[in-house]
């Protein structure tokens, strides 16, 4: 009696390539491999005949050479003489800006969203599903262009700011909006301002330290220190006192109008914060949907069990719920962001000079190095949205239920 | 005994009280609203937030409504008729409701064309949507590809009669030989059906003039019509792709899953946006130097990609969410890799996708309007082009976007609200 899974006792045919499962499945590999190697020397062969025909060559000489374009909104110098690279820079560093600030305003935006879709309030949740159900559902791109409209259309123009009676004024008399963008005080750091940044970062460092050291006191001996106040005093009164025992080394600097422009002050452009307005705005309707089903997530049971362990609302809140909502908010909150940082290359459709902007369409359009520029911007977003999974195993791995 | 109270007490009440009705502050309305509006005072602050917020709206947005002018040719003229009264010129999109819909070079003696195209689309979309519809319309649904191609592109018919017959003999090349292998059978219909295209195409070079309509290139295509034609397209084309890359990824074999894993990766690193430059401006250079393939169809092409990568990931998500039983199931029925997928495995695993899979599609139909930025004029591009440029209407933001809007959160709502009805519909598990 011989059972099926007997190896076959002939010599090897050509036809168990593809009947027997032990060689089948290197044929399907092998001709797999053929065929990608077929297609990718198919299109290279097509580049190399298409570039010699046209005359080219893959070259990336042109980041050396001189960019010849303004940039109107940068965070490191940059002049029309600088070079393509240094554009470039420009443009990834006003990419991380965009996202940076992008991220956190969705983030607060959404939690608050999230956390009011559950409200008690029936008026307030419908209002808030209907803002999910609409910014969800039209494109990022038609809510950055609506927004950019609107601030030209409604926000006043610089010479609106001029003359006795004039038609605008400036909000507590240091921030001016306009159609134009936003002047805010900018900060200047004089003599002895680094001591205080420093004091300023070690409370900080103080507060965790506290928050460790009243924990330890908590599980250790049983006494409950009060970390709330201590920690506002913490962060408050050491930075405040070096400020003034320093003599106020850091001062703010207004802007102000002088003929038909403010000078001085932070300027942000319109298309920053129309770009940085609409990508929160939309991202936090997606926020919202994750803190909600994150919410959600943590069954009434818990709830219920703590409040009959006798915690407050608060606690239960910040002990119980929020530590297992977390969990479950946190990953698709994070891909999120690496949305909106993919979605921040919409830039390009209200000017505002992001890696696309720069790299990816002025300096492209000028040296005509469609291949280069383009695969160096992929190279670029490759490589933040990597980081970001990175980050996103390593928080996953930490937070993971420690199972038997 | 029951006499003694009746000595000793006055008063003895008989029957029962009438049931009163609840107190005016426990009951009906009023409960609701202090339940649910004024719980407390930071609901009553929230309450009272929301209503004047929505009295603001309602009071901003009525007049402009109401006084909404619809007949007018220029934004000058509506002006003059509001005379400075607030009110709303929508007389831009009576004026420019064709460009809207069908872009601003596609000619206007074929617009029934499009139109034509988009109500047999209800009609061959129905039998996939519903499974209730009858199962002989999934014939119908099988031709339209072919039919909306020759509607909205033109030419003669034998172009996508041709492609048809191909697909058809392939279908008959796979069954023949799917007794022998699934493998065998697969490959016996891709080539089946190449050779058939191939060697077709003679056929409507040769007469071209055969039930022909006016052939429209597709740089003509423009409008909501573009975003529909992308949104369809795409979709329908990445689903089979995304499966396959699913199953790539899941493969055991390590070559086919690396090619998957890496192409999946990458085209979810990058944005949408960035691939349409590469269809816009590097792609051409990727084709043989006489293969004059157009715009449209690039950006096809790469919108597929992208939306295959990422459907690629929900089915995985489904996949690995069956549980392992099933898997061993199809095994120890003696069931091939083939028959296990198809049989067993996919069925489920895609009934558990659906409401991811319905994400992404929402997601594309929105990311359509991206190839406004590579200047194709679909819905946003004309209005930020043609539209906003032109001297009758420049300036009349709200209408254009507020449309632009709407009829972008018509389509997509509706589809969500579809995919929870279909979610509901398919829950075969017990509750």
């Amino acid at each position: 009696m011989s059972t099926i899974s007997d190896p076959p006792s002939g010599s090897f045919q050509l036809s168990m390539l593809i009947n027997d499962t032990r060689y089948r499945s290197y044929t399907f590999q092998f001709i797999a491999l053929i065929l990608l190697i077929l297609a990718f020397g198919y299109l290279g062969s097509n580049l190399l005949a298409n570039l010699k025909a046209a005359g080219l060559n893959i070259s990336y000489q042109f980041l050396g050479e001189p960019a010849g374009y303004d940039i109107n909104q940068t965070l490191i110098p940059y002049t029309s003489q600088s070079t393509h690279w240094q554009a470039s820079l420009v443009g990834v560093l006003n990419t991380l800006l965009v996202a940076f600030l992008g991220c956190l305003m969705a983030t607060v935006i959404g939690v608050v969203v999230g956390v009011l879709r559950l409200s008690d309030n029936w008026l307030v949740r419908q209002l808030m599903s209907i803002y999910v159900e609409i910014f969800r559902n039209v494109p990022v791109l038609i809510w950055i262009l609506i927004i950019m409209a609107v601030f030209i259309a409604v926000l006043p123009q610089p010479r609106d700011f001029r003359g006795e009676d004039a038609e605008a004024s400036m909000v507590l008399g240091m921030f001016a909006f306009t159609g134009r963008g936003f002047y805010t005080p900018a900060p200047i750091f004089g003599v002895g301002s680094g001591f205080v940044v420093a004091v300023f970062l070690a409370s900080i460092a103080g507060i965790f330290a506290f928050r460790n050291y009243a924990k330890k006191a908590l599980y250790e001996r049983g006494r409950l220190i009060p970390t709330f106040w201590p920690s506002v005093a913490i962060f408050f009164i050491p930075s405040i006192l070096a400020y003034f025992i320093l003599g106020r080394p850091i001062s703010l600097e207004y802007p102000e109008l002088k003929g038909f422009n403010f000078q001085g002050g932070i300027f942000m452009r319109n298309s920053l914060i129309a770009l940085w307005f609409a990508l929160s705005i939309y991202t936090a309707a997606f926020i919202a949907e994750n803190v909600r089903a994150g919410i959600l997530a943590v069954s009434k049971g818990q709830t219920e069990a703590a409040a009959s362990l006798g915690l407050r609302p608060g606690r239960i809140m910040n002990l119980v719920v929020l530590p297992q909502a977390l969990r479950v908010i946190i990953p698709p909150l994070i891909s999120q962001y690496l949305n909106l940082t993919k979605n921040s290359s919409l830039a390009i459709a209200v000017g505002y000079m992001d890696l696309t902007g720069t790299l990816g369409g002025i300096t492209l359009n000028q040296t005509g190095r469609a291949i280069e520029a383009i695969f160096l911007l992929m190279l670029f977003y490759l490589a933040i949205s990597l980081a970001i999974s990175a980050i996103m195993n390593v928080y996953n791995n930490a937070v993971k239920l420690k199972e038997r | 005994m029951s006499d003694t109270h009746a000595q000793t007490v006055a008063f003895v009440r008989e029957t029962m009280l009438p049931e009163q009705p609840p107190p005016a502050s426990e009951a009906g309305v009023i409960k609701w609203m202090r339940e649910n509006l004024f719980k407390g005072w930071f609901n009553s602050i929230l309450t009272i937030l929301s209503l004047y917020f929505i009295f603001k709206i309602v009071t901003g947005a009525y007049p402009w409504f109401a006084n909404g002018i619809w007949t007018t040719s220029s934004l000058a003229e509506c002006r003059e008729i509001l005379d400075g009264a607030t009110g709303a010129c929508f007389s831009v999109l009576t004026e420019r409701w064709n460009q809207l819909l069908f872009g601003f070079t596609y000619p206007p003696e074929a617009y029934w064309r499009p139109t034509l195209a988009f109500v047999l689309l209800i009609v061959a979309i129905a039998p996939v949507l519903y499974p209730k519809a009858p199962r002989q319309m999934l014939f119908f649904t099988g031709i339209y590809p072919f039919l909306a191609y020759w509607l909205i592109w033109g030419g003669t018919l034998l172009t996508p009669l041709m492609v048809l017959l191909g697909f058809v003999a392939g279908y008959f090349a796979f069954k023949q030989f799917e007794r022998q292998s699934f493998a065998m059978g697969l490959v016996a219909g891709v080539i089946a059906a190449i050779v058939v295209i191939w060697a077709g195409g003679v056929v409507p070079a040769s007469m071209p003039d055969v039930l022909a309509i006016q052939a429209i290139p597709s740089r003509d295509l423009g409008g909501f019509m573009l975003n529909m034609i992308l949104g369809t397209v795409c979709v329908s084309l990445s689903l089979p792709l995304g499966i396959l890359l699913a199953l790539g990824r899941q493969s055991s074999m390590p070559i086919i899953k690396w090619i998957c894993v890496i192409f999946i990766e990458f085209i979810r690193g990058v944005p949408l946006i960035t691939l349409l430059f590469v269809a816009n401006v590097v792609l051409a250079y990727f084709f043989p130097p006489d293969a004059n393939i157009d715009l449209v169809l690039r950006v096809i092409i790469m919108i597929t990609m992208f939306s295959a990568a990422y459907i690629a990931e929900v089915i995985r998500g489904g996949l690995a969410a069956l549980p392992r039983g099933q898997y061993e199931a199809a095994d120890s029925l003696g069931l091939d890799y083939a028959q296990s997928m198809r049989l067993i495995i996919l069925p489920q695993a895609l009934k558990i996708s659906i409401p991811g899979i319905v994400n992404v599609a929402v997601g594309l139909f929105k990311d359509t309007t991206l190839v406004s930025v590579i200047s194709m004029f679909d819905l946003v591009g004309m209005i930020r082009g043609p539209i906003l440029a032109s001297t009758e209407w420049n300036g009349v933001y709200w209408e254009l976007w507020g449309f632009a809007v709407f009829v972008f959160f018509i389509v997509c709502f509706s589809i969500s609200k579809y995919s929870q009805w279909l979610e509901r519909q398919l829950a075969t598990d017990h509750r």
